[in-house]
């Protein structure tokens, strides 16, 4: 090699290590927010950790007290939120993935849902005071559920479909060959491959609108009182930890940052959950 | 015989003898004048052939020429997917089943089909054969079992499994997901069961076993089975249709097939000098 | 249908015409669950439109009363009731391009890195790890971001910044201090590094379509790693990144809880990317629900409504471009 390729190729080396470098340095650059964000509400919020924050009422400024009513608040804003999205979305997801395949109406369907999936949390908690909160008069906490079912649909739709398109076309034939209508085929046999990638699809909605605050500040509002009348403004874990931590007061910043980090560990272990769910019903 | 005019002539020319000195055989399925199409092009043109009851009928011929394609008209599994179309008579019993107002459940709870992929339900053994019969009989738990059993021995499945019937389906190996299959089929009670290459995954001594099974099953019900392997065909079957670019070349009775075939092509073919 | 019954069965014990019933009752239970199912999917689009619908009807009073001039009033008063979008909308802009400018190259690096250079058996844990990132709710984004990122930045980053540019024309009105800890820059930061997991797992699923071909025959040239990604895999890949930022883009738009935190409220437009500020959906969070009078909400809905169609903007692009990789993707 002459003196001048060989001087060429070293330099494009020095230019690939530097990119290779920056690469690697990106990387630990993205790692590093992970750590220090986990870091830091370990260190502000496990000290506040204790059997209070899971049996006693949120208190009033400068008294103690724990987050028993947005804890039960917001599970009961999830559950009924899922109860309300999740069917919603497996039955749409089922419509696209079994019926309507190659129609129109599905891709039309598949890019609206897409861009529900990403739309801001904000203008749906919007939409719901419009249609819910303003002509009942009051906020409650199923106006809060119901924003979040807006959001749990289209999580679950697009796994619905994606995990469905999955189910080889030989079982949904074999299961026509003996006569099973397309309904029965669908619920008996296509759900029942598809089943661990559906719950995943719902846990993936769970860990979604665990800590989603935006929807329920003009929605369920808050409660600073035990409440599970659905008609009525409701607690949830993420209204409370927003309006704590903004506060003057430092026993409310310190119970902000104990249920950040409760809110954090369960949506974490969901998502962890809802992953090993995906790899198990695909080494099946 | 109905099978004058729109049967190739090398069949038309001397109507079979059945194998088995019984009478004449039945028709239990006619196929007149059938084409295929996927979208716009043609995969099957004017296809005519008889497929006689209590008799297996193999369908031979080169990847792509038709065979598999026929077989999914037969149950009108090819309704499950758009821009599939036949045209063309096919009689189940004397009944156009191409009629839009054919019930598909019902069409295939009498056409049962084994594929070529073993492919059973993600449920127990006993639930995978259980199921289907489960849908259209009231049968008592005993009744049931017995069903479960009965569809097992026939498969030659029952000794492998009887002591594991709640495992799942999935946990048996390639050869006896297969004969689950078929036990499965055989215990919705159908007419008629296609089976399409069901042996090709599958290794020789399992084969065998769902070989000797095709020949017993014969006695019940109107076989049809598309296979590549010619000894198969040659082995297993009464009647043999060969089958090239989408044409059915010729079809007659399968010791005559194979010793005095009367078109160049499957003679070519059946010495193995193409496909 | 006689003929099933004549048909000589094996094991015969069924009357056909008991098959007849049950089918004729599974025809109904097939329709119903096809109307079902068909009904679920027309709901999809159902929501969207009264999304748009709802906060159409909404903003009207606002929009009504204020006309264009809504979109290019900086004024803000709820006392004299004097509303204009143009503020926050600075605000929403400027914060994203921060986030994108710093997430784009970075969430780019970190995909080459998984599909490159990663060893095999390193690649499944920090892809997970950043998923993570991606997993972790946004008000935890916004507490840490008021408690610790902003007091960090506060006392370090940015009087370096406000000492650095100081004395270069332009660069020292957008970094000019006083340093506050909360403000643009700060939001901009915590939305990069929410957007980051994004742009990365998408480029990384982009990377990983490119035909292993492609790459072998570049290397087989005697190109580096960098040059192979540099001419081969980006170019290849160029649609779906754009997707992807685009996506990731949608994210920071819309994002509400970490900003609200973080920005600092504040309703003028400022030179300083140091300065308190305030975007639309920080504005509506904080302000919505003690919002008196018709005109002062409505005109936050006009707010949201914005919101919405800039994102429906960027996130149909970026929809529209990814579904392009798929059909080439599918064509193959």
């Amino acid at each position: 090699m002459s003196q001048r390729m060989l001087s060429l190729y070293a330099s494009r080396r020095r230019r690939n290590r530097l990119a290779m470098g920056l690469s690697i340095g990106a990387t630990v650059f993205g790692l590093a927010w992970l750590a220090l964000i986990l870091m830091a509400l370990l260190l502000h919020g496990f000290s506040g950790l204790s059997l209070d924050v899971f049996t006693q009422m949120t208190p009033p400024p400068g008294s103690s007290g724990g987050l028993l009513n947005p804890i039960i608040g917001s599970l009961i804003l999830t559950i009924l939120a899922i109860v309300i999205g999740a069917p919603l979305g497996v039955l749409a997801g089922t419509y696209l993935a079994e019926y309507g395949r190659f129609e129109k109406l599905s891709s039309v369907v598949r890019f609206i849902n897409d861009i529900l999936l990403s739309a801001p949390s904000i203008v749906i908690g919007l939409f719901i005071y419009e249609v819910v909160v303003a002509p009942m008069g009051h906020f409650s906490g199923f106006a809060g559920a119901l924003s979040l079912a807006v959001i749990v649909v289209p999580v679950v739709l697009r796994t619905t479909e994606d995990m469905l398109t999955l189910v080889p076309n030989g079982l949904r034939e074999a299961a026509a060959s003996i006569g099973l209508p397309r309904s029965l085929m669908i619920r008996r046999i296509a759900y029942r491959a598809a089943r661990a990638g559906m719950v995943t699809g719902v846990l993936l909605a769970v860990a979604r609108i665990a800590g989603e605050t935006a929807p329920l500040l003009f929605t369920a509002l808050n409660n600073q009182f035990w409440s599970t009348n659905l008609n009525a403004p409701m607690a949830s874990l993420p209204v409370v930890i927003f309006q704590f931590a903004l506060s003057p007061y430092a026993d409310w910043q310190r119970l902000a940052w104990t249920g950040a980090l409760i809110i954090t560990l369960t949506v974490l272990a969901l998502s962890i959950l809802a992953r090993s769910l995906v790899s198990s019903g695909k080494s099946q | 015989m109905n099978m004058s005019a729109a049967v190739p002539i090398t069949v038309s020319a001397s109507a079979p003898p059945p194998p088995a000195a019984q009478g004449t055989p039945r028709e239990k399925i006619t196929v007149r004048n059938l084409d295929f199409f996927y979208g716009t092009s043609r995969a099957l043109k004017s296809i005519s052939v008889p497929l006689y009851a209590n008799r297996a009928t193999a369908f031979i011929g080169p990847s792509g020429c038709g065979k598999s394609t026929l077989l999914r008209i037969l149950n009108r599994m090819y309704d499950l997917y758009p821009n599939q179309r036949a045209a063309g008579e096919v009689t189940l019993d004397g009944q156009d089943i191409l009629s839009p107002s054919q019930d598909l459940n019902l069409l295939r709870a009498r056409v049962g089909m084994v594929f070529q992929k073993p492919t059973p339900f993600p449920m127990t053994i006993y639930e995978n054969i259980a199921f289907g019969v489960r849908l259209y009989e009231k049968l008592g738990k005993g009744e049931l079992d017995a069903r479960v059993e009965s569809a097992l021995r026939r498969s030659a499945l029952w000794d492998e499994v009887k002591d594991k019937l709640h495992a799942s389906g999935l946990s048996l190996s390639g050869g006896q997901q297969q004969r689950l299959c078929i036990a499965r089929t055989v215990a919705v009670q159908p007419e008629v069961i296609l089976l399409d290459e069901p042996c090709s995954a599958l290794d020789p001594i399992s084969t065998a076993k769902i070989e000797e099974l095709i020949d017993e099953l014969r006695d019940d019900y109107t076989i049809v089975i598309v296979t590549h392997n010619m000894q198969q065909a040659a082995r297993v079957s009464d009647y043999t249709a060969f089958m090239y670019l989408g044409e059915l070349i010729e079809f007659g009775e399968t010791p005559a097939m194979f010793t005095t075939p009367r078109d160049k092509r499957t003679q070519d073919y059946i010495t193995g000098r193409f496909g | 249908m006689s003929e099933v019954a004549l048909q000589a069965m094996p094991m015969t014990e069924t009357p056909a015409t008991y098959r007849q019933k049950v089918l004729g009752r599974l025809r109904l239970s097939d329709r119903l669950f096809f109307w079902l199912t068909r009904a679920a999917a027309l709901t999809v689009l159902g929501i969207l439109g009264a999304v748009i619908v709802a906060l159409m009807i909404g903003a009207w009073p606002a929009l009504q009363e204020f006309g264009f001039g809504f979109l290019v009033t900086e004024s803000w008063n709820p006392v004299t009731e004097k509303f204009g979008a143009i503020a926050p909308v600075y605000g929403t802009l400027i914060t994203s391009l921060i986030a994108m400018l710093i997430a784009v190259p970075v969430g780019l690096l970190i995909a080459v890195f998984l599909t490159e250079l990663c060893p095999l058996w390193l690649r499944k844990p920090i892809g997970i790890a950043i998923e993570l990132l991606a997993g972790i709710p946004s008000i935890i984004y916004g507490i840490w971001g008021l408690f610790v990122f902003a007091p960090f930045l506060q006392q370090t980053v940015q009087p370096a910044l406000i000492e650095l540019f100081g004395p270069i024309p332009l660069l020292n009105t957008i970094f000019a201090g006083p340093p506050y800890g909360i403000g643009m820059l700060t939001a901009g930061l915590i939305l990069a590094i929410m957007v980051l997991p994004f742009i990365t797992s998408i480029s990384r699923d982009v990377f990983e379509a490119v035909p292993p071909v492609l790459k072998e025959a570049a290397y087989g040239l005697g190109c580096t790693t960098w040059e192979v990604v540099r001419y081969v895999v980006l170019p290849y890949t160029r649609l779906g990144v754009i997707g992807g930022v685009m996506l990731g883009l949608g994210r920071a738009l819309g994002e509400t809880m970490a900003v609200t935190f973080v920005i600092g409220n504040a309703h003028r437009i400022s030179g300083s990317i140091l300065a308190p500020g305030t975007t639309i959906s920080a504005t509506i969070a904080n302000e919505f629900t003690e919002a008196v009078g018709d005109l002062y909400t409505s005109a936050l809905i006009a707010l949201g409504l914005i919101l919405f169609v800039i994102t429906f903007i960027v996130l149909a692009c970026a929809r529209l471009m990814l579904m392009r990789i798929d059909r080439k993707a599918g064509n193959k």
